[in-house]
């Protein structure tokens, strides 16, 4: 099967970027070296383009109640405007994929069948679910009898991240507006370059930043119009795992690790006082308790934790797994992600990380690694 | 991009280098490795007095974005080790052929050497 291609996957090769595969898509994971990419992003600012993230809009008289029952946090606690973080889940309470629900304002670029008064609803689903996502969307609305219109407009849409304490200024300056007063988490319309993006403070860097919901067909104005570092998904990575935000597929995976929202660190994105596929499950997850729990650690020696790695207690006996790591590039550390039994997820508890057949000295440690 | 390949070093098709001097063999790998890999985070080496055979592992490199085993050139006893890789591996990125060495080795058949490519196919190879 061919990858899906951002659309400007020709204009980041003449950049002299090298590719990826990823959820089905070739993107960019490196234009100069991760390193650089990800000082930026801590020092002034990077764009990345993650046209990977799919966008799947959902309007008419009953969105707000598919929506709802969909995901795992309040759709209703959202103003035209507001954006959260939520979890879709299965039966079982497991996640299937994480993702941010935008309620769209009334009118703009992105045009929905809601009418006057009808909440219209934009969520990005992570690279590779955003079929599934539509499919999921579609089959319980047929199921539940709901009058709601749901459209995959991946295909439309670009979006690109721009990052870094020196975003708000570039993205001021870059739209016919100043993005001062949206606050995390909120979106609105601007106009960058005379083309009409969606503009969210929201990102995936552990730094203040924006994305932007860019139409396709004028993508290239947009990247053009910020005059920063681009970043590829080799950065991306390293400071989400600085940040110790999941990733979908490697720190949770609804085949190969399936994981609740409490395991993962995220039950604060759920609502257990509203309706959602999963809430049973989760309630009594929650009353139950949890028997693992997502952590950070540090390497304490020398050696680079993977995605795959034993984590094993002082007496190396196999405890849990590494979900993700990597060299800290700010920290200069070797620091990871991945699950341990609660009787470990203290800060400061020693266990071993095994690097091919070695066990290295680590420590749990809060996360983020890094001060946000 | 125009990488360096120096005329007097040897190479593998896996991209590790060899410099011949009196039977004293330097290894390493080559700048289009080194760019391939990006940013290097860690080396793990064999210690000196240990053996290496000509083809097999004998370390291992690991850059942020991926691990790979590092093959030797040729066969001997390591003589030498570059300590300063293991707490500045960027020298990997910055002088491949140069502070970017990995180890010097005692040479038990320098006609293994003849076996190595020549930098014109090795260019050939990366080209």
């Amino acid at each position: 099967m061919s990858r899906r291609r951002p659309p400007l996957h020709a204009v980041h090769d003449d950049r002299g970027a090298s590719f990826t595969g990823f959820g089905g898509w070739e993107m960019p994971v490196e234009f100069d070296s991760i390193k650089t990419e990800h000082a930026a992003v801590r020092e002034s600012a990077g764009i990345f383009d993650v046209s990977h993230m799919g966008e799947i809009t959902v309007s008419g008289p009953d969105a707000t109640a598919l929506m709802q029952r969909l995901v795992t946090n309040d759709v209703t606690a959202l103003s035209p405007g507001d954006s959260q973080y939520a979890m879709i889940t299965d039966e079982d309470g497991s996640i299937i994929d994480d993702t941010v629900v935008y309620r769209l304002p009334d009118d703009g670029e992105i045009r929905t069948e809601s009418r006057a008064g009808e909440a219209s609803y934009l969520f990005v689903p992570n690279a590779g679910h955003d079929e599934e996502a539509y499919d999921r969307w579609t089959g319980y609305r047929d199921e539940w009898s709901l009058d709601a219109t749901v459209e995959n407009r991946t295909e439309e849409y670009g979006m690109f991240a721009v990052q870094g304490p020196d975003a708000e200024a570039l993205v001021s300056e870059a739209a016919d507006d100043e993005m001062t007063d949206l606050s995390r988490f909120e979106a609105r319309w601007a106009a960058v370059s005379g083309v009409e993006c969606w503009v969210a403070r929201t990102g995936y860097t552990g730094e203040d930043g924006f994305e932007l919901v860019v139409p396709q067909e004028s993508a290239e104005t947009v990247w053009a119009a910020f005059d920063c570092q681009p970043c590829g998904l080799g950065a991306r990575d390293t400071l989400r795992i600085e940040a110790g935000f999941l990733l979908s597929g490697q720190d949770f995976d609804q085949e190969e690790n399936r994981r609740n929202p409490y395991e993962a660190g995220a039950g604060f994105t759920v609502k257990l006082d509203t309706e959602f596929v999963g809430r049973d499950a989760l309630e009594r997850a929650k009353t139950d308790g949890v028997d693992e729990a997502f952590v950070g650690f540090e390497l304490t020696e020398r050696g680079v934790p993977r995605h795959g790695y034993d984590i094993t207690d002082t007496d190396g006996d196999v405890i849990g797994t590494v979900t993700s790591g990597t060299m800290s590039p700010t920290l200069d550390k070797p620091i990871g992600l991945g699950y341990v039994p609660v009787e470990y997820d203290d800060p400061g508890t020693d266990v071993r990380v095994v690097v091919r057949d070695r066990p290295k000295n680590a420590q749990i440690t809060n996360t983020p690694f890094i001060d946000q | 991009m125009s990488f360096d390949v120096p005329d007097d070093h040897g190479y593998l098709e896996s991209h590790e280098w060899a410099h011949n001097d009196g039977g004293t063999v330097r290894i390493g790998i080559s700048d289009f490795a080194q760019d391939e890999l990006g940013d290097v985070v860690f080396v793990e080496l064999p210690d000196v007095g240990d053996t290496i055979s000509e083809g097999e592992e004998f370390g291992v490199i690991e850059s942020i974005k991926a691990v790979s085993d590092l093959y030797a050139p040729v066969s001997g006893e390591v003589t030498a080790v570059n300590e300063n890789l293991f707490d500045t591996p960027e020298l990997v990125n910055e002088d491949a052929f140069g502070d970017g060495w990995m180890l010097e080795v005692d040479a038990a058949d320098e006609s293994e050497l003849d076996d190595l490519m020549s930098a014109d196919e090795y260019r050939a190879q990366i080209e």
